[in-house]
C-alpha cells in the first residue's frame, strides 16, 4: 500500500484514496485532427514501461479531487516527489535518484 | 487419563487451573498456560498426524510458529473450525477440540501409512508435475485422494458466529518481537516520547527469555522483562500488542499484523468482544527484532515421533513443566544447545548422550555439561533413529564433515528422545517481503537481512547478533536509531548485566553423513511439512533443477504456510552440495507474505453479511418497499425491478407496466441518474468539447440529449443536459457512469484545459427524480402543480420551475419512453411528500409504479439505447445508427472526433445496431446469442455479431431484441440466425431498431 | 441574461421533510441504547449546505466571502466553525458552507452578490447530505476501524477536516471538539453508514441522541 503525498492537501496518505490514473505529462495534440494515424496511435495507446523513474498521473478521489503527479521508481516503489498539474519535475531518469527525496514529501520528522 | 509427562514443578502455568481438551475425540486435561502441544506432550500423545505425501507418523517437532507437523483441526461446532491451526501457537482454553488433519482415515492406522511404502516410490519429486498433469483428465480422479490425503484441513460449512475487524494504525516505531532486543529497542523508543506499537505473536512477551536459563543482573531474566512491560505500560502512545503476528512487510512500511483478541480464550469469543483483528500499520521506521529460528540436523529417519528441534525440548521443559520424553540424546554442531541437555538434567531426567560433531568443543556450556558428567561424544553425530511410532533408539556415529562420510560404525544409544541443533537461522522473512535479497553469513552460518530501501532497522538475533548482553546493547541501540530517524530525541538507558560466556564457533554441518547415499539411506527429512528430503532435492538437482527457485517448485520446498522456516537453509545446503557451489551463490528463495496463516475471517473483517458492501438507496426506497417491489442492483444502488401484483412473475408484471405506461400513465424512480452542476462562462465550450454533438445554440430553457466518447472515438456514456442559464447547465449521466463522468470532466478541466472557467459539482444526492411517463401524465401531473404544461407553454426537450406537490420543482420534458413524459425534480428531502401527492392524484389515471425491466422494455421498443447493454466499448455513435448526435462541424476538435475519423471506425462492414424481429414472434433471442448469416457452415461458424437487448414480453405483442450485426443498416429485410447451445436455431428479420411510434410522435402531443 | 440560475429549492411552506436517516428513525432510539456507551451518535439533519467554487488563491474571492459570512476562508484541511455556521475546504478550490436550515438560500444569494462578476460556482446541495455527530470515549476506535486515516490528535487536531476513504466508501471527517467528530455522508450511502457504525461501535456501545 503505497503512500502518496497529495501536493494540494500537503499530507501523506493512503494509495487507497487514489486513482492511478496512467502515465504522466501525455498532452493531448493541440489539433487531432492534424495528427497522423501513427502520431494518434502514439498519443493514444504508447506509453512507456521504465525500470526506474516513472512519471504518473493520479487522482485523489476520496480527499481533494485534485489529479497530480508522482515520480516513482518502479525497482523499489519509492515515491521520489509528488508535484502539480502544470509543473515539471524534479528527477528525471537523468538526474538520478537522490534517496533524501523522500522526506522532502512531508513525512513530519 | 493423567498428564504422565507433566513434571512436578517448573514452568509459566497455572496448575490450579485445569482445562479439559480433546484430541482426535479423546478427552485429556492440561493447565492454563499451556499451548495445545504442551499439553497433548504432557499427556503423552506421540502421533499428531501423517505426513503430507509419505503418510508417515510425525509428531510434535517444536514449539513455535515453525512448527511443521502438529498442524491441526480446531474447533468444538461446525460453525467454529479453523483449519491449519499450530498446536504450539494455540493457548489451550476450557473445551477445546482439536483433531489431526490428516491421517485419514485415522492417525493410528492409516491407509496411505500402507500406500505410502509403496508410495514413496511412486511419488518422488516432481511427481505431480510428472504424473497428474498428463493427461489433464487424470487430475479430477487424482485430486479427490491427494487432497482428502494431504494435509490442507477444511473450512467451516456453517457461518462463523464471531466477529472480526480491521484496526488503522499510525505510529512512529513499529517493534516486530519482544524477545530481549525488541524489549530492549521499546524501551529506548517509547523512552523518545514516539508513538510505539510493539507486537510478538507468542502468548507473552519475552521471547527466548520466557524458557531462558540466562539471568539479568544476576536476577531471572523475566523479572527484567516484567520491569520493562510495567513501564512501557504507563508511557503514553505506547501500544502492546500480544498474540499478534506481524505478517506482512508491504510497500513505504505498510504492515499488516494478524492480532489474535479472543483464540486464547474459548471456543467463541465472548459476547461482545471481537475474535480477530488486523492492524493495518503505517510507521515511520520498523525495528525488526524477529530473532533466530533454529534448524534441526538432517540424518535418517529424523521424522519419527521422538525427533525433536533442540531448543523446542528446552521450551517445554521450562516454560510448560512438560518433559517430551525420558532418554535424551542431544546431536548438535554448536555450543548453545547445551543448554538444553543442562536443563534436562535439572528436571531429574536422563541425559544418554551428547553427539557434538566438532572434533574438540570447549566452549563454556560444553565444559559445564562435561562437569555434570554428561558423555559428550565429539567428532560425533546422530546418523539415524530406530522407531516407527516413536524413536526407541539413535545411532552415534563418528563422521567427517569434509568429506561427508562416516568413519565410524557408531553404537545404537536406547533413548526416547533425540533433539538436533544445526545451528540457527535468522528470521529474515519479514525483511524479504519487499524483494530485499538475504545475504549468507559464513561466521554465524545464516542469511541476515540485506539492503532494503525500506526505513527499517534489524536489531538483535535477525542480525545475527545472539549472545544475550549483545542482542539487548543491540536492540536498544536500534531503538535510539530508529526514534532519532522518525524525529524524536536521543534517549540514554542502562541496560541489564547478562552473563558473558565464551562460545565457540557453530560448525557447518546441515545434513549428516550417511554410509549410504541419500537416495538408499533411511528417509533424512529437510522440509518435514512438505515431506522432503535430502534424496529428493538431490534427484531435483540431477534432473537439471539448478536455480534455488527451480528446486523449491520441483520439490515443494519451503512451499505454503512453511515458507521455510526449518528446511530452508538445510536444503540450499544440500543443494549447493550437490551442485558443487558455496550456500550463497545457490541463493535463496524469496518469501512472500503472510508469515503464518491468516484465517479469512481476520481477512474480511466487518466487510461482511449486510455491510459486505454499500448499498445506496433514493429518498423514494421505502415507497417502494411498501408497494411490494423486487430489487435489481444497478452498480451500488438497490432500483426497483418491478413492481409484482398479486403474485405475478416478472413477465406479467411487465407486460402490465408497459401497457399502463402507454394506455395511461406510469411512475419511475429515476433518481439514481447522476447529475453533475455545471457552472461557468466557459461551461458550454466544454460541452461542446466533451460531448459529441454542438451545445452553442442550446437556450436556457432547453435540454438536449448528448452522447460521450472517449478520444478512441466510442460511446462511453450518453444523457440529457439543460441549459438552466447561460453559464448554467445541469447535466445527466447513467446511473453506473455518474462517478466516472464527474472524474472523466475533471481530468479534462484540470490536465488539458485548465484555462477554461467551469466548475463541476456532483449533485446527484440532492435531487429525487419521479418520471411520469404516458399520454395521462400531464392531467396527472396538472393537478399537483402550478406549472403550465400546455404544449404551447412546455413543450417536449424544455424544463420549467415551479411548485409540484407544495414543493418548488424543476421538471423536465424530456422521455425514454417515446410517451409525453415529465421528470420531476425535488430536493431529496422532501421528495417522499411529493411522491404522496402524485400517487394520490394519480389514481383516477390507474397511475401504475414501474421498474428498471419495463424502462428498458419500452425504452428498447423505441430504440433508443442503454449505454453498457447496447455497447461494449467498441461502438462509435455511427455504429449505433446515431450519426445524428455527432457535430461534425463543430471548430473544436472534440473528444472522441479523431478517433472515430480512424480508417478502422469509418469502414463499411462494421458491427451495427440494428432491430431483429424473430421469424416465429413467441421466440425470444436469448441476449448474447451469437448471429450467423448462414446455418450450413462449418462449426466453429463465422459470427456476425450478437444480440445486446431482448424482451418477449412488451407492448408491441411479439418478441423483438436489438443487436448488432456486421454491415447490419444496409441490410433491412435481410435473415440472420442465432443457433442456440441445445441445438435449435432463432431466425430473425433485420429491421429498424425503432419498433414503436417511429415518427415520434407520442412524446410530443 | 442571467448567468446562473439561483432557485429557492426549500419549501417555505412547511412541507414534510424526511432526512436521509428517516428510515431508522434514530428518534425512537434515544436512550435506549447501553448505559455510559462508548460511542453517542447524533443526527444533524436538514441543514443547508451549499458547495462554493472560486480561486482560493484570489484576494477579491477570499475577501468576499468574508464579506458575505463574516468568516475567513479556510485553508487546506481545515474547518471554521461559527455559531452554527460553518465553512470548510474541500479543495484548493472548494469549500462547503453549512447554514441553519433554510438559509441557504439568502446565503446563496449574499455570496453571489459579495462575490459579483468573479468566477465562482455556488450549488446548493442539502437535500444531498447531512452531518452525523460522534461523540463519546471510543469515537477514535471506531474512527480507527473504519479509516485508514490517521486520528491521532497529533495528527488530526479540533478544526481539521478532511475527505477520506471509510469502510468501503468515502466521506468527510470533521474534528470539531475533543471528543466530537462529525461524519459528511451523502443521501444515497446513509443506510450504509449507520449499519457500519452500529456494527463497528458494538464492543464499545452506542447511544442516540436526539
Amino acid at each position: 500500500m503505497l503512500h502518496i503525498f497529495c501536493p494540494h492537501c500537503f499530507e501523506l496518505r493512503s494509495e487507497e484514496e487514489f486513482h492511478a490514473s496512467g502515465q504522466a505529462h501525455i498532452p493531448r495534440p493541440l489539433d487531432p485532427n492534424a495528427c497522423t494515424d501513427e502520431e494518434w496511435g502514439d498519443y493514444m495507446f504508447f506509453r512507456d514501461n521504465p525500470r526506474g523513474l516513472h512519471h504518473e498521473l493520479w487522482d485523489h478521489v476520496a480527499g481533494c479531487r485534485q489529479y497530480f503527479n508522482v515520480t516513482r521508481d518502479t525497482v523499489t516503489y519509492e515515491i521520489l516527489e509528488s508535484y502539480k498539474i502544470g509543473e515539471k519535475p524534479q528527477f528525471t531518469d537523468k538526474a538520478g535518484t537522490a534517496k533524501t527525496a523522500t522526506t522532502a514529501l512531508g513525512e513530519k520528522v | 487419563m493423567s498428564q504422565t509427562n507433566r513434571l512436578s514443578n517448573g514452568g509459566r502455568i497455572d496448575r490450579n487451573k485445569v482445562l479439559s481438551f480433546t484430541f482426535n475425540g479423546q478427552t485429556y486435561k492440561g493447565f492454563e498456560g499451556d499451548t495445545l502441544a504442551a499439553a497433548l506432550i504432557a499427556n503423552g500423545v506421540d502421533i499428531i498426524g501423517r505426513s503430507f505425501k509419505y503418510s508417515r507418523p510425525r509428531g510434535i517437532f517444536a514449539a513455535g510458529a515453525e512448527e511443521p507437523n502438529a498442524i491441526l483441526q480446531i474447533g468444538a461446532t461446525e460453525a467454529t473450525q479453523i483449519p491449519n491451526v499450530r498446536a504450539t501457537q494455540q493457548a489451550l482454553y476450557q473445551g477445546l477440540v482439536a483433531t489431526s488433519t490428516n491421517g485419514w482415515p485415522s492417525v493410528n492406522n492409516d491407509m496411505m501409512g500402507i500406500l505410502g511404502k509403496v508410495g514413496g516410490k511412486l511419488m518422488p519429486p516432481g511427481f505431480y508435475y510428472k504424473t497428474f498433469m498428463y493427461p489433464q483428465s487424470f487430475w479430477m480422479t487424482y485430486e479427490k485422494y491427494i487432497r482428502k490425503a494431504a494435509g490442507l484441513g477444511r473450512s467451516p460449512t456453517e457461518n462463523d458466529p464471531d466477529t472480526y475487524d480491521y484496526m488503522n494504525q499510525h505510529c512512529d516505531v513499529l517493534i516486530v518481537g519482544a524477545g530481549p532486543a525488541g524489549l530492549a529497542a521499546a524501551l529506548a523508543v517509547a523512552r523518545s516520547g514516539a508513538r510505539v506499537i510493539l507486537a510478538d505473536e507468542q502468548e507473552e512477551f519475552g521471547g527466548s527469555l520466557l524458557d531462558s536459563r540466562e539471568s539479568l543482573d544476576g536476577k531471572p531474566a523475566m523479572e527484567w522483562v516484567a520491569s520493562v512491560l510495567a513501564e512501557l505500560k504507563n508511557t503514553p502512545d505506547v501500544l502492546l500488542l500480544p498474540r499478534a503476528t506481524v505478517n506482512g512487510y508491504h510497500d513505504h512500511n505498510f504492515l499488516t499484523i494478524h492480532e489474535r483478541l479472543t483464540d486464547h480464550l474459548g471456543d467463541r469469543a465472548p459476547i461482545g468482544q471481537v475474535r480477530q483483528r488486523i492492524h493495518r500499520v503505517r510507521a515511520k521506521r520498523v525495528v525488526l527484532a524477529t530473532g533466530a529460528c533454529e534448524r534441526p540436523l538432517v540424518y535418517g529417519n529424523n521424522d519419527v515421533p521422538g525427533n525433536m528441534l533442540a531448543g523446542a525440548v528446552s521450551t517445554y521443559v521450562r516454560r510448560y513443566g512438560v518433559a517430551p520424553g525420558k532418554k535424551l540424546v542431544l546431536s548438535t554442531n554448536n555450543d548453545h544447545a547445551y543448554r538444553v541437555a543442562l536443563d534436562w538434567l535439572d528436571a531429574s531426567l536422563q541425559v544418554v548422550a551428547i553427539a557434538d560433531a566438532r572434533s574438540n568443543p570447549r566452549g563454556a556450556l560444553v565444559e559445564e555439561a562435561r562437569a555434570k558428567g554428561i558423555r559428550i561424544l565429539t567428532g560425533s553425530a546422530v546418523i539415524e533413529v530406530r522407531g516407527s511410532k516413536r524413536v526407541t533408539a539413535a545411532r552415534v556415529a563418528a563422521i567427517d564433515v569434509k568429506a561427508h562420510a562416516v568413519t565410524s560404525p557408531g553404537e545404537w544409544l536406547d533413548c526416547d528422545l533425540v533433539a538436533s541443533s544445526g545451528g540457527y537461522s535468522p528470521v529474515v522473512h519479514l525483511a524479504s517481503h519487499l524483494g530485499g535479497k538475504p545475504i549468507w553469513r559464513e561466521d554465524i552460518l545464516g542469511f541476515v537481512p540485506g539492503e532494503a530501501p525500506q526505513k527499517r532497522v534489524c536489531v538483535g538475533g535477525v542480525n545475527g547478533v545472539y549472545a544475550l548482553g549483545d542482542s539487548l546493547a543491540d536492540g536498544f541501540e536500534g531503538g535510539v536509531r530508529a526514534a532519532a530517524e522518525a524525529g524524536f530525541q536521543t534517549v540514554e538507558g542502562v541496560l541489564p548485566k547478562a552473563l558473558s560466556r565464551v562460545e565457540e564457533p557453530t560448525l557447518a554441518l546441515f545434513q549428516v553423513p550417511h554410509e549410504k547415499n541419500s537416495a538408499r539411506a533411511p528417509k533424512q527429512f529437510v522440509d518435514l511439512q512438505n515431506d522432503v528430503t535430502a534424496g529428493g532435492i538431490e534427484l531435483a538437482t540431477r534432473e537439471g533443477f539448478e536455480s534455488v527457485e527451480h528446486v523449491k517448485r520441483y520439490t515443494a520446498l519451503g512451499f505454503g504456510t512453511d515458507q521455510g522456516k526449518l528446511g530452508n537453509v538445510n536444503g540450499l545446503a544440500i543443494a549447493a552440495r550437490s551442485l558443487n557451489v558455496s550456500i550463497p551463490q545457490m541463493g535463496t528463495t524469496m518469501f512472500r507474505p503472510n508469515y503464518t496463516p491468516v484465517t479469512f475471517g481476520a481477512v474480511a473483517g466487518r466487510h461482511c453479511g449486510h455491510i459486505f458492501e454499500p448499498v445506496r438507496y433514493t429518498a423514494l426506497h421505502a415507497w417502494h418497499v411498501k408497494n411490494g417491489a423486487e430489487f435489481e442492483d444497478v452498480g451500488q444502488w438497490k432500483r426497483p425491478w418491478y413492481f409484482p401484483k398479486n403474485g405475478e412473475d416478472l413477465h406479467a408484471a411487465v407486460k402490465r407496466e408497459c401497457k399502463a405506461v402507454r394506455d395511461s400513465v406510469g411512475l419511475l424512480d429515476a433518481s439514481t441518474l447522476g447529475k453533475i452542476d455545471i457552472q461557468g462562462p466557459d461551461a458550454r465550450e466544454f460541452l461542446n468539447r466533451v460531448y459529441t454533438n454542438a451545445w452553442t445554440k442550446l437556450d436556457v430553457g432547453k435540454a438536449r440529449y448528448g452522447l460521450m466518447c472517449k478520444e478512441d472515438g466510442m460511446v462511453f456514456d450518453d444523457g440529457v443536459t439543460a441549459c438552466l442559464a447561460d453559464n448554467h447547465f445541469v447535466m445527466t449521466t447513467t446511473t453506473g457512469g455518474a462517478a466516472r463522468v464527474l472524474q472523466w470532466l475533471e481530468l479534462y478541466h484540470q490536465t488539458e484545459w485548465p484555462e477554461m472557467k467551469v466548475y463541476f459539482t456532483s449533485v446527484t444526492d440532492h435531487w429525487a427524480t419521479m418520471t411520469l411517463s404516458g399520454p395521462n401524465s400531464r392531467k396527472l401531473l396538472s393537478a399537483v402543480t402550478d406549472i403550465d404544461l400546455s404544449n404551447e407553454a412546455f413543450p417536449f426537450m424544455t424544463w420549467k420551475e415551479g411548485l409540484v406537490g407544495e414543493v418548488p420543482a424543476r421538471v423536465f420534458r424530456i422521455s425514454f419512453t417515446g410517451e409525453l413524459s415529465y421528470e420531476v425534480n425535488v430536493q431529496a428531502d422532501y421528495a417522499m411528500g411529493v411522491l404522496e401527492k402524485i400517487v394520490e392524484a394519480g389514481k383516477q389515471y390507474n397511475l401504475t409504479p414501474y421498474g428498471t425491466e419495463t424502462m428498458h422494455v419500452l425504452r428498447a421498443e423505441k430504440g433508443f439505447i442503454i449505454v453498457g447493454q447496447d455497447t461494449d466499448g467498441s461502438m462509435t455513435p455511427d455504429d449505433l445508427n446515431m450519426g445524428w448526435c455527432v457535430g461534425r462541424t463543430k471548430p473544436f476538435s472534440w473528444i472522441g472526433q479523431r478517433g472515430m475519423n480512424r480508417e478502422d471506425c469509418v469502414r463499411d462492414q462494421r458491427k451495427q445496431l440494428v432491430g431483429l424481429k424473430p421469424i416465429d414472434p413467441t421466440k425470444w433471442l436469448p441476449e448474447g446469442a451469437q448471429l450467423v448469416f448462414n446455418t450450413k457452415q462449418a462449426i466453429p461458424m463465422s459470427m456476425v455479431g450478437h444480440v445486446t437487448s431482448s424482451y418477449a414480453h412488451n407492448s408491441l405483442g411479439y418478441s423483438f431484441a436489438m443487436g448488432v450485426v456486421k454491415g447490419g443498416l444496409k441490410r433491412m429485410g435481410e435473415r440472420v440466425f442465432a443457433p442456440l447451445a441445445d441445438g435449435s436455431v432463432i431466425e430473425a428479420e433485420i429491421v429498424s431498431s425503432v419498433f414503436f411510434d417511429p415518427k415520434g410522435e407520442r412524446q410530443n402531443i | 441574461m442571467t448567468t446562473a440560475n439561483v432557485y429557492q429549492q426549500r419549501p417555505t411552506t412547511g412541507a414534510r421533510a424526511e432526512s436521509s436517516l428517516h428510515h431508522a428513525d434514530l428518534a425512537s432510539l434515544v436512550g435506549k441504547g447501553r448505559k455510559n456507551a462508548g460511542v453517542i451518535v447524533r443526527e444533524k439533519k436538514l441543514l443547508g449546505h451549499l458547495t462554493l467554487r472560486g480561486d482560493g488563491h484570489d484576494a477579491a474571492f477570499a475577501a468576499g466571502v468574508h464579506k458575505a459570512l463574516g468568516i475567513e476562508l479556510p485553508g487546506a484541511l481545515s474547518v471554521v466553525v461559527k455559531g452554527e455556521t460553518s465553512l470548510q475546504w474541500m479543495g484548493p478550490d472548494e469549500w462547503l458552507l453549512i447554514v441553519p436550515s433554510g438559509e441557504e438560500f439568502a446565503a446563496e444569494q449574499q455570496l453571489r452578490e459579495a462575490l459579483g462578476d468573479l468566477h465562482i460556482a455556488i450549488v446548493n446541495v442539502s437535500g444531498g447530505q447531512q452531518l452525523l455527530e460522534l461523540s463519546g470515549p471510543n469515537v477514535r476506535q471506531v474512527l480507527m476501524k473504519s479509516t485508514s486515516y490517521d486520528v491521532h490528535p497529533n495528527n488530526f487536531p479540533v478544526g481539521k477536516a478532511v475527505g477520506t476513504v471509510f469502510a468501503k466508501s468515502q466521506l468527510m471527517i470533521r474534528h470539531t471538539a475533543e471528543d466530537t467528530w462529525e461524519l459528511l455522508i451523502r443521501r444515497s450511502f446513509s443506510d450504509y453508514w449507520w449499519l457500519w457504525l452500529q456494527d463497528a461501535s458494538a464492543e464499545y456501545g452506542l447511544s442516540v441522541q436526539a
